[in-house]
């Protein structure tokens, strides 16, 4: 474990490896992913591409529970707050990879913009990619460049939107019912309205 | 000449060998199949974004519902997480129960698989026989947490409860004679320990019947013998894990090469297959569950002999002693904020990992700080394994699609989440 973060130092430099909890990130930027990729999978032996998957940052730290008691009592909590967030990149794609042959383990993480949340695909790398690069496409949106096959996978046919962003309402964007007159299922706007029950805090340790 | 062209077929999603909600779009030269294109999503319910918005603790049911045949599995790789991220300390107590209930549930699952691929490709008994064993063990299930399938009985910092003294007994029915309720009683008369204790005797002749039923039966054989053969290199880079990279070769599981919990305290063997094919993945489930058994047997052993606390002491995450809050106020405020607030996890993320039945179950948490996850991604051990469909069932005759979902013990709960 020491041994292998001390080999990604050399490798990537020392800015880019964090150790938390006993795991090694490896941030990388999204031009470069390929080669990593690349590398950790021939010089480090990462032959198994465990898990790829998108993260939106950009409400990360903000909580529902902010300002001083009123009046109004619980609903202030449910009001949305003001995103923010640290990051200056919106998206994240991160990779975890495993090792069989030497039985370690590193994430790999790279950050896209929001105005133009494009990566390379890895698919050349390891095939498991194709599904995970199709799902990560379907629920946050992030593009993957040369996949050969980028089509929604989870979500219903038709589907618009990406659910796991965070700027997409929990309770959805269109309900459906099936109509008499029409003789079909229709698509509406959603007639509830959200709601917190409980909310979301941030206590300081 | 008449013009010969490709068929296309559409498989699923309302087959019964679909095993839930697979649409398959196949494409048939004649028998042979050229590409198989499985549509999921059919059984998605959004679990990530749900746990999104959910403090930690309400959001252990949803584990349960993921993959609906071994769910305290899912439970655990999800409050190892957050054990992970607390640095909390778990009773050995509560260990030692978790390791028996994933045994448990390994076997669980191993037997609805069995029926279930049995029945897939004509073997009608063996689905009663495997439902037989399931039975009691689910029985072990309703003992300990009320619930026959979707327990919530880990918690962070160990379990709901320790272990109950007694076993539920079948009551008097008009449906039923005395003699035969005496009968279904009978391993029912102690605790729960000695019924799981009486089950491990037991089970090793059952599996013998499932061996004597299937192993060399000339028609399994023939169904499963050389169908969907994955070299050992196909199986990494397609990112199977589990009995399906164990199947190919691979001497790769995580409770002996990353042991978690206690396993590195148990004594258990690895089983390998040869070819890769459907075969040999069979008789290594089969092998899993004896194996799963010897643990079992050793935890109930090691419980009787050890009794203790089974759920940390750390009040932000476990409940007061309900006796406590009566008289104790800090107990009473703890209770409060534990059900209204929960917890706040520190800034960071985790990876934790198990090793479900299916394959290796990670949870990858991201926390902000808050009492609610910024971000779970649930990595699913089905998910790699349906997405190799295509390249599995490519050059196979039709009716051997049908074995290939089997071999890959598909659950829709946790591929769609």
């Amino acid at each position: 474990m020491i041994n292998l973060k001390e080999q990604l130092i050399e490798e990537f430099g020392v800015n880019s490896i964090a150790e938390n909890y006993n795991e090694i990130t490896l941030t990388v930027e999204s031009s470069s992913i390929v080669e990593t990729c690349l590398k950790l999978r021939d010089r480090f032996s990462f032959d198994i591409l465990i898990d790829l998957c998108g993260v939106d940052y950009s409400t990360f730290g903000s909580s529902d529970w902010q300002g001083s008691a009123s009046s109004t009592g619980f609903s202030r909590a449910r009001k949305k707050q003001e995103p923010k967030t640290k990051f200056s990149k919106r998206f994240a794609v991160v990779y975890h990879l495993l090792s069989v042959s030497n039985n370690n383990r590193v994430r790999v993480k790279s950050f896209v913009d929001e105005a133009e949340p494009i990566i390379n695909s890895v698919t050349g790398i390891w095939s498991s990619a194709d599904w995970y690069e199709r799902e990560a496409f379907d629920l946050m949106g992030i593009l993957f460049e040369n996949h050969t096959d980028l089509r929604r996978i989870l979500t219903d046919y038709g589907f618009k939107g990406h659910p796991l962003r965070k700027d997409f309402p929990l309770i959805g964007e269109v309900e459906m019912r099936y109509d008499e007159v029409l003789g079909r299922v229709v698509y509406e706007p959603v007639s509830i309205e959200p709601n917190i029950n409980v909310p979301r805090v941030i206590r300081d340790k | 000449m008449a013009e010969i062209r490709n068929y296309t077929l559409n498989f699923g999603p309302q087959h019964p060998a679909a095993h839930g909600v697979l649409r398959l779009i196949l494409e048939l030269d004649g028998e042979v199949i050229e590409r198989a294109d499985p549509h999921i999503g059919l059984l998605h319910r959004g679990t990530e974004k749900l746990i999104e918005s959910k403090p930690y603790n309400q959001s252990i049911g949803y584990m349960d519902r993921l993959d609906y045949v071994s769910m305290m599995c899912n439970e655990h790789a999800y409050v190892m997480a957050i054990e992970k991220m607390l640095n909390l300390d778990v009773p050995e107590r509560a260990k030692y129960i978790r390791v028996m209930f994933d045994e448990i549930t390994r076997i669980l699952n191993h037997l609805m698989w069995l029926g279930t691929h049995g029945l897939d490709v004509g073997a009608m008994s063996i689905f009663l026989y495997a439902f037989r064993e399931r039975e009691r063990l689910i029985d072990c299930y309703e003992a300990v947490s009320g619930s026959r399938m979707h327990a919530t009985y880990y918690r962070p910092g160990g379990v709901y409860r320790d272990l109950p003294d007694k076993m539920p007994k079948y009551l008097k029915s008009k449906l039923r004679s005395n003699k035969d309720l005496d009968k279904m009683n009978q391993d029912r008369q102690g605790s729960l320990l000695d019924f799981i204790d009486n089950f491990t005797k037991t089970f090793p002749s059952s599996i013998k019947q499932y061996d004597d039923l299937l192993t060399n039966n000339r028609i399994w054989k023939q169904r499963l013998v050389n169908i969907g053969i994955v070299s050992a290199n196909r199986a990494k880079q397609l990112g199977f894990t589990g009995a399906m990279l164990r199947g190919s070769g691979v001497a790769w599981d995580l409770r002996k090469n990353q042991p978690y919990s206690v396993y590195d305290k148990l004594e258990f063997d690895i089983p390998v297959g040869v070819t890769g094919d459907c075969y040999d993945r069979y008789l290594v489930r089969m092998e899993e569950m004896r194996q799963s058994n010897r643990i079992i047997k050793q935890c109930v052993d090691w419980l009787r002999s050890n009794p203790g606390p089974v759920m940390s002491s750390n009040l932000k995450v476990s409940p007061p002693n309900r006796g406590d809050m009566k008289g104790d106020m800090e107990s009473l405020i703890h209770h409060f904020k534990l059900f209204t607030e929960g917890y706040c996890l520190p800034e960071g993320e985790v990876y934790s990992a198990i090793e479900h039945p299916k394959g290796e179950f990670g949870i990858y948490l991201i926390s902000d700080g808050a009492n609610k996850p910024y971000r779970v991604k649930i990595r699913a051990p089905g998910f790699p394994h349906l997405a190799s469909m295509d390249e599995m069932s490519r050059g196979h005759m039709l009716s051997d699609v049908v074995t290939i979902i089997g071999t890959q013990d598909i659950v829709f709960g946790e591929i769609d989440r």
